[in-house]
């Protein structure tokens, strides 16, 4: 009866622990499907024209995203514009000054609770504090609503990335004399900059594929976008209207976008991993 | 990060500066007329490259909306604006019938190659959920010989405020009474059955993916995939398929008796040849428009739109509009001020 | 995480009675940016609550419970999209929680380090993939795999229950939780690896010396141990699937009504925010939206708040233990 009992114990044993690793395999299994379902029907799909050409009238094969590929560029630059100053020196306020009390506790919770907010309704956001003041639809608005999203994980992974900064660092150049914003700017920034710089890459590659927010901010465009006051196309957005039609020719072009974006979201995604993997070694 | 910034900033300058000629107009709104409207406006950016015309088809909805709210310089729909909707718009918005078109029944079926001829009844039966498969006697007998399946049918309709929607259950609401009580007009409405597709674009992919779906979108939708458009039976009894000549046949009748402000419903009209489901579509312009430059513009690509601009309308299914309303409409155009 | 001792090394407890103007201004500037991001969230909070006020009088709580979605006849009930929104994120949990932990417990208990910290991050990389793109896949590939083998496998076997009877759309409550729940495995999986990580050494080494199997192990001296912080990591998966929209919006059929068969097609509180704002066309109508939004945003603070509270009390019981 024992050695059944035994029996029956590593027998559940084995069995779950490669469970386990069945689970494991599933969730690979997964992750190389899309990336590589995306990159056989993406590259298949991608040509010259994708890049240069703008996007034919409905019903017509042929054309190409330059403009929404100009577009990304553009709502991507306004975001960091806002998401990080605000992100990079309220993490600044937070690891410096902020660690213990009350005004550092909320403002980490305001950002875990900004972070929380679903994409969509920041969308509202957008549009209810740009797109109906101002009128009509806008690259700026779009890019409000990116811009406020990077927030709250540019603040966090700054805060981190300015702990790790050794205090024998602070403490040797205020033992010097040295003031203290100079310590701040000129001795824990600088040293924590490589980090700041990937946790902000890393955050930007997030909203880079964020489609739900620029639905009715950024809203899209055929042609160029110009300036900021425009409507502008965009990758993700021009995902989403090729996926949903019937054109053959539009579902082509919507996995070159898709890979398109894909490899800027994972590609920045492997590159602060390596720069942090260096450093941590460094 | 400065230099990212600085780079990023050089770029969309350059970007910025390299693109600044063009004046752009905004317009957004039907689905229905899009493959249509975005020929024109293509057309019209090659003899004006000094004129962008942006149109997004966001549905009839989104375009009497967002005109109404002057978030775009023009909108689209296919069902025209109701009284109260005029009158809670920022400005007076005009009407300007463009094409002529119709919304088609459109199905996937492995098993059927042929086109399917549907009473009225089957189709408000099949939408209401009362018949439920393929092979139901309304549909079978008026089929004769047609291989249906017993299947459940699945229903795609539109998710978002579609003109497409409008003059759907605008013709439902004509030929069924229980429709009319049940689901009633309207730009989007409580469906009793059935999947939502974003748009006609949408619609159409539903309908393709899927085994045993039946949908509704304007015809060229249809057409450009390959998908097949069921006939209608009109109100003379005959079972019409949905073309140039049945669409022009539907306003025949509404010639004369066109209103100023061009609002009208084309549905069921009476006729041997006419094709049931059919309609104008419009542009809605705001009367007054504040930056002269535009006015200038739209009022220009209007008067292109009625003479030349008709010409490309049949290569796309649409019918071009009956010669006395181009001229009531070239008069209209007067009315805009800027 | 274990990190708290080091904040007696903050700058602030240098202040010294004479600062000098300098260090004054550099503080108060850095400060007015900080709470510029409490200050926008709320404004957000602020800005929906304005806009959604003609709702919020005409129909007051029964928006909630209300299930007629009819913009012809003006009337709008939240019920079948708060319906969607918690079938389809507890789908996805039913799914991503025992697949997620298999995986975490395999990272934490099993792999060595060399293969656990790459498996690792390559399962954050799903966390990274765009949710569009999850939409693009989910239309081509998961909807007609599901439609043509799972649902009628499904109906065949299991078909008695009535969540699985129905025409076999392939659009649907079922595919939308499959697909969240390929979203939000990488929420469980790295959460919890850490917090399995983080459980003491001497935890497994005591009930090991007892003769207990790896399996027995974990289950007994290590899952307990960690149960608050996994429900936290649990919590944290259903935000994300909660206002998850793109990749939603394209497989979930978009139809508000509340049906048992998971088959049937649904429609959840960010997806009709996505199909219908920008055409929406009375106020009434865009305002009933953005309240949707509105609770959508309550729904999701609370359960955030909650899963930061749960792996907040895991990691400051294993700094007490060490």
């Amino acid at each position: 009866m024992t050695s059944a009992l035994l029996l029956r114990r590593r027998l559940t044993n084995i069995v779950m622990l490669s469970l386990t690793g069945v689970c494991t395999a599933l969730v690979l299994g997964v992750l190389f499907f899309i990336l590589g379902y995306i990159t056989y029907h993406g590259i298949a799909a991608l040509n010259w024209d994708f890049f240069t050409k703008l996007p034919k009238p409905v019903g017509e094969t042929g054309g190409g995203m330059a403009n929404a590929i100009v577009g990304t560029i553009k709502l991507l630059a306004l975001a960091s514009l806002i998401g990080v100053p605000i992100g990079f020196f309220g993490g600044v306020y937070l690891s410096e000054y902020g660690r213990k009390n009350a005004i550092g506790f909320s403002i980490r919770y305001a950002a875990d609770i900004l972070n929380g907010i679903p994409s969509i309704v920041m969308g509202i956001f957008a549009y209810t504090i740009v797109v109906l003041p101002m009128g009509h639809f806008s690259s700026l608005a779009g890019g409000v609503a990116l811009g406020i999203m990077m927030i709250p994980i540019a603040v966090r992974s700054s805060e981190e990335f300015l702990k790790l900064v050794p205090a024998s660092l602070r403490e040797a150049a205020l033992a010097l004399g040295l003031a203290e914003w100079k310590v701040v700017s000129f001795v824990v920034i600088p040293t924590a900059f490589r980090g700041i710089v990937t946790g902000i890459m890393l955050d930007l590659a997030r909203v880079a594929g964020e489609t739900a927010p620029l639905l009715f901010t950024a809203f899209s465009n055929r042609f160029w976008s110009r300036g900021w006051l425009e409507p502008t196309a965009s990758l993700p957005v021009m995902i989403y209207t090729y996926a949903i039609a019937p054109y053959e020719d539009w579902h082509r072009q919507a996995w070159a976008a898709g890979m398109v974006l894909l490899m800027l979201v994972l590609g920045a995604n492997l590159l602060s991993r390596l720069i942090l993997h260096r450093q941590l070694r460094g | 990060m400065k230099t990212v910034i600085a780079t990023g900033m050089f770029i969309l300058s350059l970007v910025g500066s390299a693109w600044a000629d063009p004046m752009l107009i905004n317009g957004a709104g039907a689905t229905f007329p899009y493959p249509v409207y975005s020929k024109w406006f293509d057309e019209y950016a090659k003899i004006h490259p000094d004129i962008h015309i942006n149109y997004q088809s966001i549905g009839s909805g989104g375009g009497i909306r967002q005109a109404s709210e002057l978030t775009v310089d023009f909108g689209a729909t296919d069902g025209p604006m109701n009284d109260e909707q005029l009158s809670k718009a920022k400005v007076k918005l005009l009407h300007f019938p463009t094409v002529l078109g119709a919304v088609v029944p459109t199905y996937n079926l492995p098993e059927v190659t042929a086109d399917l001829n549907f009473t009225p009844q089957a189709l408000a039966g099949i939408f209401l959920g009362a018949i439920t498969k393929w092979n139901d006697p309304e549909i079978a007998k008026a089929n004769p010989g047609a291989n249906l399946p017993d299947k459940l049918i699945i229903v795609v309709h539109r998710s978002d405020g579609s003109g497409t929607t409008y003059v759907w259950v605008d013709y439902l609401s004509k030929i069924s009474p229980e429709w009319k009580k049940k689901v009633g007009v309207g730009t989007s409405v409580n469906w009793p059955v059935g999947l939502g597709g974003k748009g006609n674009e949408g619609v159409a992919g539903l309908v393709k993916q899927t085994p045993y779906a039946i949908g509704y979108v304007e015809l060229i939708y249809a057409e450009q995939n390959k998908m097949p458009s069921g006939r209608v039976r009109n109100s003379a009894g005959q079972f019409v398929k949905a073309g140039l000549e049945t669409v022009t046949a539907a306003a025949a009748g509404t010639i004369k008796a066109m209103p100023a402000d061009f609002r009208v419903s084309i549905t069921n009209a009476s006729g041997e040849k006419v094709y049931p489901i059919a309609s104008f579509t419009w542009l809605l312009i705001p009367e007054k428009i504040d930056d002269p430059k535009k006015g200038k513009a739209i009022t220009g690509f209007l008067r292109w739109m009625l003479k030349d601009g008709q010409g490309l309308a049949p290569a796309l299914l649409y019918a071009p509009l009956p010669k006395e309303i181009v001229a009531m409409e070239e008069k209209a155009i007067g009315q805009i001020k800027y | 995480m274990a990190r708290s001792n080091t904040n007696i090394f903050s700058l602030a407890i240098f202040r010294r009675p004479g600062i000098s103007p300098a260090d004054r201004f550099f503080r108060a500037s850095v400060l007015t940016v900080a709470l510029s991001v409490f200050a926008i969230t709320a404004i957000v909070a602020y800005e929906l609550v304005r806009n959604s006020r003609l709702p919020i009088e005409k129909f007051g709580w029964s928006f909630l419970w209300g299930t007629t979605w009819d913009p012809v006849a003006e009337q709008f009930g939240a019920l079948p999209f708060l319906y969607g929104t918690l079938v389809s994120s507890a789908l996805a949990l039913l799914i991503a929680v025992p697949v997620g932990l298999g995986v975490a417990i395999f990272l934490s208990e099993l792999a060595p380090r060399w293969v656990s910290d790459p498996v690792a991050f390559l399962v954050e990389l799903l966390a990274a993939i765009p949710s569009v793109i999850y939409g693009l896949v989910g239309i081509f590939v998961f909807v007609p795999w599901i439609r043509n083998v799972l649902e009628p496998a499904l109906s065949g076997t299991l078909g008695f229950l009535p969540l699985f009877q129905g025409a076999p759309y392939g659009v649907g409550m079922l595919t939308a939780g499959i697909v969240l729940a390929m979203m939000v495995v990488p929420f469980i999986v790295s959460v919890s690896r850490e917090i399995l990580m983080a459980v003491p050494l001497s935890q497994r080494e005591a009930i090991l010396s007892l003769g207990a199997t790896q399996w027995e192990m974990v289950r007994i001296a290590v899952l307990p141990y960690a149960r608050s912080g996994i429900m936290g990591s649990i919590f944290l998966a259903l935000a994300r699937a909660l206002g998850e929209t793109m990749a939603v919006t394209m497989v979930i059929g978009n139809r508000p009504e509340i049906r048992l068969s998971l088959f049937e097609p649904g429609y959840t509180m960010a997806a009709v925010i996505a199909n219908e704002f920008t055409e929406a066309t009375s106020d009434l109508y865009v305002q009933a939206l953005i309240e949707i939004g509105l609770v959508l945003f309550a729904v999701t603070i609370l359960v955030n708040a909650l899963a930061r509270l749960l792996i907040h009390s895991v990691f400051t019981k294993v700094e007490v233990r060490e």
